[in-house]
This record gives C-alpha cells, sequence and structure tokens, in this order.
C-alpha cells in the first residue's frame, strides 16, 4: 500500500530537481503566510464579498491587473532562466528537458496569461468610465470571464508542481505533442489551461463589444469615442472570430491525447497541417488582439500628454478597423516554408505587408498629434515615445520577414525571435506600462513615483535593446530558436553573451517597477482632483478612484474629447450634481457562482489532464448545474438609494 | 531625448561589429550559391525601403519632442486644435503604399523564381533527406550511397532535395545555401538549392522536435566534381551497407555522429513516406522521378 501510494506520488509530483523543491518550498509558504495573514487579519469573509464574488468592473480589472504581474514576474524568471543556460555555450545549467518545459511555459505564459489579463485588466478599468457607464453590459459574465482566466492560468502553472511541465512550444505542433511522441501530462495542462481561460477571452469580446455599442453616455456617437473605445472595439472584433478557431484546435487535439482519436496524426487519414492552420488562424489574429488595444492607449497618451487633440482621428479609426479585417488574411506567412504553392505564398506576403500601411499611418498621426503640442515627459508618455521608435522597427523586421522567400532565411531563426520581441515588448508590454501608470491614480486614488518609474523605464529600454539587436545578427549567423545549447565553435557567443546581459537589465527594470509600486502605496502623492493628467475623456471627470456607481449622473456628450470639452465650457460633473436630485441608481449585486463554476471548470479540466474522467465529469456536472442556478436568478440586481449616492458623493467632496 | 541617442549609439557599435564581420560568420548575407544569393538580395532591398521609412520616422520623432517639449520659454507654436490635414495624411497613406508595392512586386517575381532550379548551371542531382530524431539521413538516388549527419555535394550544380521525416516535423537549413524547407512525415517536399563555391558549411534542423533537438546540425561539403565522384566511390568500397534492421536502430530517439554506407535498401525513402501518411495524400506528384523531368528540360 505505502509503494502504491509512493511511486504514485513520485509520478504526480514533479520530484528530483533542487530547484523545483525549492519553488515547492518557496510555494507552500507563500500560501501558508496568506492564509495565516488572513486568518489574523480576520479578511476572509472581506477577501470573499469585496473581491471573489465582486462583478463591479473597476475591481475586476484590479485582480486582473494583479495576476497580470504576477505572471510577469514568472514568465520573466522563465526567460532569465533561458538567457543564463543561453549566455555561454555548452552550458549545463539547464538540461534539454528543462529548457524545452522553460522556453514553452515562458511563451504560453507571456502571451495569453500576462497580456490577454493586462490588457482586460486596462479594458475593465478604462473602457465603462470612457463611456460614461456604469459598468459592462454583462457584469456577472465579467467576472465569470476573470475567473476562468485565473483557474486557467492556475491550472496552466500547477504543472510545474503536478506532473511536469508542457515542453512543445507555444505553438504546440503536433505530431511532436501527439501521444506518439508526447505521453507526459504536460502537454494535457496547456491544452486544458488555454481552453478554460479561453472561454473566459471570448465572453470579454463578447462582453466589451456590446458594452461600447450599447452603453454610451447620451450624445456620445461612435465617432466620438475615445480612441481606447475604438481600439477595444477592433480587438474584441478579433477576439469573437478568431477564438473559436483556437478552441476547435485544442479541443481536436485533446481528443486525440485523451480519446486516441487522429485529427492531427499523419496517420489514419489525420493531418497535422490542419492544426498548424487553425492555430495560425487565430495566432496571427491574436497578436494584433493584444497590440490593437495598445495602440489605443498610446493615442491617449499622446494626445493628453501634448495638451493636444489626436491627429487624423477619422484616419487612426478607419486604420484600426482594416488592421483587424486584414490580419485575418495573413495567418500563412508563419508557414510560408511548409510547402505551399508561390500562389498561396505570394498572396500570404503580400497580404502581410499591406497591414504595414495602416500601421505606419498611424504613427505618423501619433507623431504628428505631439507636432505643435506641448509634450510633458511624465511616464505614460515615456513609454509611448519609447515605443515609437522600437516598434517602427518591429514593424519594418515584420515587412521584411513578409517578403516570402527571405523568410526562408530567417524563419525559426533568432531574427524572427527579436522581431516578435520587438513588437510584443516594444508594441505591448510598453502600451501595457504605460497604460498602467497612466490610469494607476484612477485605479488607486495615487500615482506612482516618477522619478523610481524612470529608473525602472532607462533599465528596461536599454536592456531591451541589448537584449534584442544582437538576436538579429544571431539569426543572420544562423542561429535557430528553442535550442537548449550549442557549442562554441559557432562564432554565437559574443552576440549571445551581450543579449543576456540585457534580459538582466530589464530584470533590474522590473524589480524598480516592484519597488516604485511598493514605495508609492506608502508615499505616493493622492490624487484628490480625479483629474492628475488634465485629462480629455471621461474618466478623469470623477473622483479617484471611482465610487462604485461611476456616475452620479450620467453625463451629457457633445464633443469628442468629452470632459475637455466640458472643461472648457467651465462645466463639470460637480456642478451636474449641484443642479441636479439625486435618483437611486440600479446596479448588479455581487455574486459567487463566477467563482464556484471556475473551480468546476478547474476540476474538470484537472481530470483530463490525468485521464480521471469521472473527475472531469463531475466538473462538468458542477459547471452545469451553476448555470442552471444562474438561469433560474431573478433576483440579481438592486437599487443604491438617492441618499446614498448624495452622501457618497458629498464624502467625496463633489457637492 | 536622451533615449534616442543611447538607443542610436547602441546600434551603431552593432552595425560596426555586423560590417566587419568575416563573411563565414553571417551566411545569410554571404551565401555561396544563387538560392541565397536571390534571398539575400531581397533581404538587403527590403532593409534598405523600410530604412527609408524608418530613419526619418526616428529623426521626425527627435526633432518633435525636442522642439515642442514643454518648457516655460518655449516659443514654438501651441495648437491645441489643430487636428487635421489632408495633404499631410495624403502623403503619409502614399509613402508606404508605394514602397509596399514595389517590395511586392520582388517578393512575388522571386516566390515564383524560387520553386524552379537555377538558371544555366550544371546537371541536377537529388538527394532525399529523411529527418529522424535526432539526427539527419541523406540517401543519394543516383549514386546509391548513403550518410548521416553529413553530406557532400559538387559545387555549381543544383541540387533536388526531396524532405521528409520519420520522427515529428522538423525544418532542413543550409543557411549558407539558401532558405529552408519543413520536412513533414507522409511528405515528400522539394527544395532547390546549389553551391557554388568550394568549402564546409552547417546545416540545421529548424524546427523543434524534442528533447536533443539542439544537437541536430549536420555538414555540408561542397566539393569540386571530381572529389565529389571520388567520395562516392570511396563510399562505395569502404562502408558497410544500410540494411532494414540498420535503419530502424537508427530510427531510435538518441544522438549519433556522422555515417556513410555503400548502399540502402532501394525503395527506403518511398516507402518511409507512404508508411507515415503518404498513402492517403494525392502523392502521385511528389513521388514521380523529377530527375528524368529535369534532365529534359
Ligand atoms: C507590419 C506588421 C507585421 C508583419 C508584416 C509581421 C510579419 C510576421 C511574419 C511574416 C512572421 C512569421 C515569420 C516566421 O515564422 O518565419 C511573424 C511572426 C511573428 N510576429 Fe509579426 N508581423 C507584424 C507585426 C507583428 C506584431 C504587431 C506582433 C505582436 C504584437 C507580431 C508578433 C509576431 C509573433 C509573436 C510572431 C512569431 C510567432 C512564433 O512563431 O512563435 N508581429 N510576423
Ligand atoms: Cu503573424
Amino acid at each position: 500500500m505505502f509503494e502504491h501510494i509512493r511511486s504514485f506520488a513520485s509520478h504526480f509530483f514533479v520530484t528530483g530537481e533542487p530547484m523545483i523543491y525549492a519553488s515547492d518550498v518557496a510555494i507552500v509558504l507563500f500560501l501558508v503566510g496568506i492564509i495565516f495573514t488572513l486568518t489574523y487579519l480576520k479578511k476572509w469573509k472581506w477577501l470573499w464579498r469585496e473581491w471573489i464574488t465582486t462583478v463591479d468592473h473597476k475591481k475586476i480589472g484590479i485582480m486582473y491587473l494583479i495576476s497580470a504581474l504576477l505572471m510577469m514576474f514568472r514568465g520573466g524568471v522563465d526567460a532569465l532562466l533561458m538567457r543564463t543556460q543561453l549566455a555561454l555555450p555548452n552550458q549545463t545549467f539547464l538540461d534539454a528537458e528543462h529548457y524545452n518545459q522553460i522556453f514553452t511555459t515562458h511563451g504560453t505564459i507571456m502571451i495569453l496569461f500576462m497580456a490577454m489579463p493586462f490588457l482586460f485588466a486596462l479594458f475593465n478599468i478604462a473602457v465603462p468610465l470612457q463611456l460614461g457607464a456604469r459598468d459592462v453590459a454583462f457584469p456577472f459574465l465579467n467576472s465569470v470571464s476573470f475567473w476562468l482566466f485565473f483557474f486557467g492560468a492556475l491550472l496552466f502553472n500547477l504543472s510545474f508542481v503536478i506532473g511536469g511541465s508542457p515542453d512543445a512550444g507555444w505553438t504546440s505542433y503536433p505530431p511532436l505533442t501527439e501521444l506518439g511522441f508526447d505521453k507526459g501530462p504536460g502537454e494535457n495542462f496547456y491544452l486544458l489551461g488555454i481552453q478554460i481561460s479561453g472561454i473566459g477571452s471570448m465572453a470579454t469580446g463578447i462582453n466589451f463589444l456590446v458594452t461600447i455599442l450599447k452603453m454610451r453616455a447620451p450624445g456620445m456617437t461612435l465617432m466620438r469615442l475615445p480612441l481606447f473605445c475604438w481600439s477595444v472595439v477592433a480587438s474584441c472584433i478579433i477576439i469573437i472570430f478568431a477564438f473559436p478557431a483556437l478552441t476547435v484546435a485544442l479541443a481536436l487535439l485533446l481528443i486525440d491525447r485523451v480519446a486516441d482519436a487522429h485529427f492531427f496524426t499523419m496517420l489514419h487519414g489525420g493531418n497535422p497541417m490542419m492544426f498548424i492552420n487553425l492555430f495560425w488562424i487565430w495566432g496571427h489574429p491574436e497578436v494584433y488582439i493584444v497590440v490593437l488595444p495598445a495602440y489605443g492607449i498610446y493615442s491617449e497618451v499622446v494626445s493628453t500628454f501634448s495638451g493636444k487633440k489626436i491627429f487624423g482621428y477619422k484616419t487612426m479609426v478607419i486604420s484600426l478597423m482594416i488592421i483587424s479585417v486584414v490580419s485575418y488574411f495573413v495567418w500563412a506567412h508563419h508557414y510560408f516554408t511548409m510547402g505551399a504553392s508561390a500562389g498561396v505564398n505570394s498572396f500570404f506576403a503580400v497580404a502581410s505587408m499591406l497591414i504595414g500601411i495602416p500601421t505606419g499611418v498611424k504613427v505618423f498621426n501619433w507623431l504628428f498629434t505631439m507636432f505643435r503640442g506641448r509634450i510633458q515627459l511624465k511616464l505614460p508618455m515615456l513609454w509611448t515615445l519609447a515605443f515609437i521608435p522600437c516598434f517602427a522597427m518591429g514593424g519594418a523586421t515584420g515587412i521584411m520577414l513578409a517578403v516570402a522567400p527571405a523568410d526562408y532565411q530567417y524563419h525559426n531563426s533568432y531574427f524572427l525571435i527579436a522581431h516578435f520581441h520587438q513588437t510584443l515588448i516594444g508594441g505591448v508590454a510598453f502600451g501595457l506600462l504605460a497604460g498602467m501608470y497612466y490610469w494607476w491614480p484612477k485605479m488607486f486614488g495615487f500615482s506612482l513615483n516618477e522619478r523610481l518609474g524612470r529608473w525602472a523605464f532607462w533599465f528596461f529600454n536599454i536592456g531591451f535593446y541589448v537584449c534584442f539587436m544582437p538576436q538579429y545578427f544571431l539569426g543572420f549567423m544562423g542561429m535557430t530558436r528553442r535550442v537548449y545549447t550549442y557549442s562554441g565553435d559557432t562564432g554565437w557567443t559574443s552576440f549571445n553573451f551581450i543579449s543576456s546581459i540585457g534580459a538582466y537589465l530589464m530584470g533590474i527594470g522590473f524589480l524598480f517597477i516592484v519597488v516604485q509600486v511598493l514605495y508609492s502605496i506608502k508615499y505616493g502623492e493622492r490624487d484628490l482632483t480625479g483629474d492628475p493628467w488634465n485629462g480629455r475623456t471621461l474618466e478623469w471627470a470623477i473622483a479617484s478612484p471611482a465610487p462604485h456607481y461611476n456616475f452620479a449622473h450620467i453625463p451629457e456628450v457633445t464633443e469628442r474629447d468629452a470632459w475637455w470639452d466640458m472643461k472648457a465650457r467651465g462645466e463639470s460633473l460637480i456642478k451636474v450634481n449641484q443642479r441636479m436630485a439625486f435618483k437611486p441608481i440600479h446596479m448588479p449585486k455581487n455574486s459567487g457562482l463566477p467563482f464556484i463554476m471556475a473551480v468546476f471548470f478547474f476540476i474538470s479540466g484537472f481530470g483530463f489532464v490525468f485521464n480521471w474522467y469521472w473527475m472531469a465529469a463531475l466538473g462538468l456536472l458542477g459547471v452545469g448545474i451553476c448555470m442552471i442556478v444562474r438561469s433560474n436568478n431573478r433576483d440579481s440586481e438592486y437599487y443604491i438609494p438617492a441618499e446614498d449616492v448624495e452622501k457618497t458623493e458629498a464624502a467625496l467632496g463633489r457637492v | 531625448m536622451k533615449s534616442l541617442w543611447q538607443k542610436g549609439f547602441i546600434l551603431l557599435i552593432l552595425c560596426l561589429i555586423f560590417l566587419t564581420g568575416c563573411s563565414e560568420k553571417y551566411p545569410v548575407l554571404h551565401p555561396v550559391g544563387p538560392v541565397g544569393e536571390k534571398e539575400r538580395n531581397l533581404i538587403i532591398l527590403s532593409a534598405v525601403l523600410m530604412a527609408i521609412v524608418i530613419i526619418p520616422v526616428i529623426a521626425l520623432l527627435a526633432f518633435i519632442v525636442y522642439r515642442y517639449r514643454d518648457k516655460p520659454n518655449n516659443r514654438a507654436p501651441y495648437k491645441p486644435n489643430w487636428d487635421d490635414s489632408k495633404i499631410l495624411e495624403f502623403v503619409w497613406w502614399g509613402i508606404p503604399i508605394i514602397i509596399i508595392a514595389v517590395l511586392s512586386i520582388y517578393t512575388v517575381r522571386d516566390t515564383f523564381a524560387l520553386t524552379k532550379p537555377p538558371a544555366n548551371t550544371g546537371e541536377p542531382i537529388s538527394i532525399q533527406v529523411t529527418s529522424l530524431d535526432w539526427k539527419w539521413v541523406f540517401f543519394y538516388p543516383d549514386e546509391g550511397v548513403a550518410t548521416v549527419n553529413y553530406i557532400d555535394i559538387p559545387a555549381g550544380r543544383p541540387v533536388q532535395f526531396e524532405l521528409t521525416s520519420d520522427a515529428p516535423m522538423n525544418s532542413f537549413w543550409i543557411p549558407a545555401l539558401g532558405g529552408q524547407e519543413y520536412t513533414m512525415p507522409g511528405m515528400a517536399m522539394r527544395l532547390w538549392l546549389q553551391a557554388n563555391k568550394v568549402g564546409t558549411y552547417t546545416g540545421k534542423g529548424a524546427n523543434f522536435t524534442g528533447k536533443e533537438f539542439s544537437k541536430m546540425s549536420f555538414a555540408v561539403h561542397v566539393k569540386k566534381e571530381t572529389d565529389f565522384d571520388q567520395w562516392v566511390k570511396a563510399l562505395k568500397n569502404q562502408s558497410p551497407q544500410l540494411t532494414e534492421a540498420g535503419y530502424k536502430q537508427l530510427k531510435k530517439p538518441g544522438v549519433v555522429g556522422k555515417k556513410s554506407f555503400s548502399s540502402y535498401p532501394k525503395d527506403i525513402f518511398h516507402d518511409t513516406v507512404m508508411k507515415n501518411g503518404g498513402k492517403y495524400m494525392n502523392n502521385d506528384w511528389m513521388m514521380k522521378d523529377h530527375s528524368q523531368e529535369m534532365k529534359g528540360k
């Protein structure tokens, strides 16, 4: 009996590595610490009532943000481990198996569990406020989305200590990921973790599209919509059309793996190319799902910190829409070298290059928004200014990659790695950070320290170029991606060494951000006006942090930059409060169901990972029951009495 | 605006390293055959076209941020409501359109060109390539010999590689000769390459295939025609045969060194493709003996 348990445990838990044991200890200590603190401070109820069951978009946004920053930390540690291994030739710091796991978890986490939730954090925090709305269209669903993401990410990360991490790359191509080559549960963790959080992403896409189309304040026509909201529209449209492809790809591969089917095997009539097609039909649009909202953030920031209207608003909207459509017709550029005919390759090459046109136009519009403005180099603006050259180069190398015959030489090389890090870091991550700094006072009521933020900025930026510029040259030297080691006679050593130094500089930059946040929690400058940047859009018209119901009176919009326009007219929401009587406000009720449902999803996913079907079925049953309970719940809304609204506004000094 | 200067400086240094680097270090930029040269030319063309946009953008950014920074005594004009100029927008829709149009023309031209063997050169030879976990096996159908983890080819003759995999899919890449093509189980894909300069180059497996993927490089010896014939003769006389059993042994996952064989089971490449799913594909065109067709042209 004991033997039995021991042999089970040694397969179930990941064993045999001091590093893993150390992390096990750290994880357990961390959990015990959290549980102890919550119990000691009697905060359990508070946690449940105020956070876990909340349907308030602002709190959900904050939970997304915290999760995303934690995932950025994990993904960043993965990156530093890889760069340490590659700094010099023939190192044994990591062995092949660990390296392969780490590059897989790094890629998957950074895109799906860092960039996506970070964006959703900003969607949640900013979109309803910019619209002059009191919540999103489907607040309950919003909470479901968050908890599905959370438990999907948890399931994925669990593979680190239980069962073993996936190790076939974030692209997870069969046949390598089929049973014949990859028995372990790691790949199942990948499939289920992404699948579960993917359902949440789909729901978020629908939720925000409907919110923007239906919940705008009176007078806010589509052509008066803030550009961030437009970019969210574009991104949500892509989510809605692209995620089903991923869902299908992952589901079929899972069926291959748990039920021994043959969708993507070569034998018995399957075809791995079908997975690769489906994956990139989602995968390419996915990069635009994450970068378009970043464009939106840059648009807001450039205009605010230049004290000037955005240049060419209509062009900005049109180019966003063009990109969201064209990004759908370029996916095959990820495999020019898989035997497609010259005609097919030409089509996808030209389509890919076309995306460069609206992107280039946007860059010029940002530049000319600053032209004849007054540029304030605050943190959000600094990241935006750093974005422009970095992304211009990343886009340029993207176009170079889109030249199909040239791509035969770049594909799978470090040139490609450098390209997509330049677009994803210089485009997406810089935008996320700009957005975080920009909306931080609105979220928490205080600003982040500028000086520490500048240190972070410089370390991260210089680190970025030191890390990734050499990788373009490594590509020309023929260094392929995903190698865990190389020999000294390849001549790759010096560039790799430089690149690793850059990675460490970026790591230091991240630490500065952590310090900055901790320092500012204690000493940060409080934002009493609600409008610390002299903003232009409606989120700056209310107090920081926004009260539960956002707007005591829904504002009337008459111009594009609604709040700027109000200020110009000497109008303010405080004056509206003084003029008009308060009314009761209709709000959604909190609910524990989204959390419980996501737990059942998690249980089911865990069951599938280990082929424990009873557990998988149990989980799905729980999900079904939650849905039925919700469908029969007629008591999901309530009114905040007018006196309470008045009291809250008075306490904020806004009557 | 310190940021831009610093970035520019780093770039400059990198460029210097890059320009002074010896040619063997950058096989992609210093290819030794017509295929790689075509690709290199496109790389240069696209880089130059991109630079035409990028450099002015960065310069403009530096200028604008400097001139319009928010300093009390800054006398540059401030027009908070100026947000539209048809002429300017016309210009920056126009520039990228022209550049992309030019690049597209060359891209399409060369995409089609590269599906054919390099023109005006010697008689083509054919090599069948199978990627295994984690090694490469090469069959020479005309010469009847086989090798593992290295190939010899004659300089100045186009080589038609036929590619398949008897393991997860990989990608066959010899940067000094030209771009890559995937090896996929159940398919036989073709890639034309040619080397004009005698020497030893490195080839790689470029697509991840699991544990020891990093060890999947192979040597490419480009030889004079007579040396190549010599080499074939030597293989035929001195090397062991590759048997069915020997191939099975090779197929087991693991890393091996270089090997040579005087002969191999005649239809092994075809059989591998078929048994891995080729029988489900409309593979007739793939499996046809293309060397005949080429010799005719
Ligand atoms: C002008 C715009 C762009 C063009 C023409 C372009 C083109 C390409 C091409 C052709 C590839 C495939 C290269 C190969 O596998 O050989 C590629 C890869 C990639 N690109 Fe871009 N790109 C552009 C912008 C972006 C942006 C904005 C992002 C992200 C925000 C991005 C992220 C990626 C990623 C993640 C990959 C690699 C995925 C992988 O293989 O793991 N690209 N790009
Ligand atoms: Cu793409």
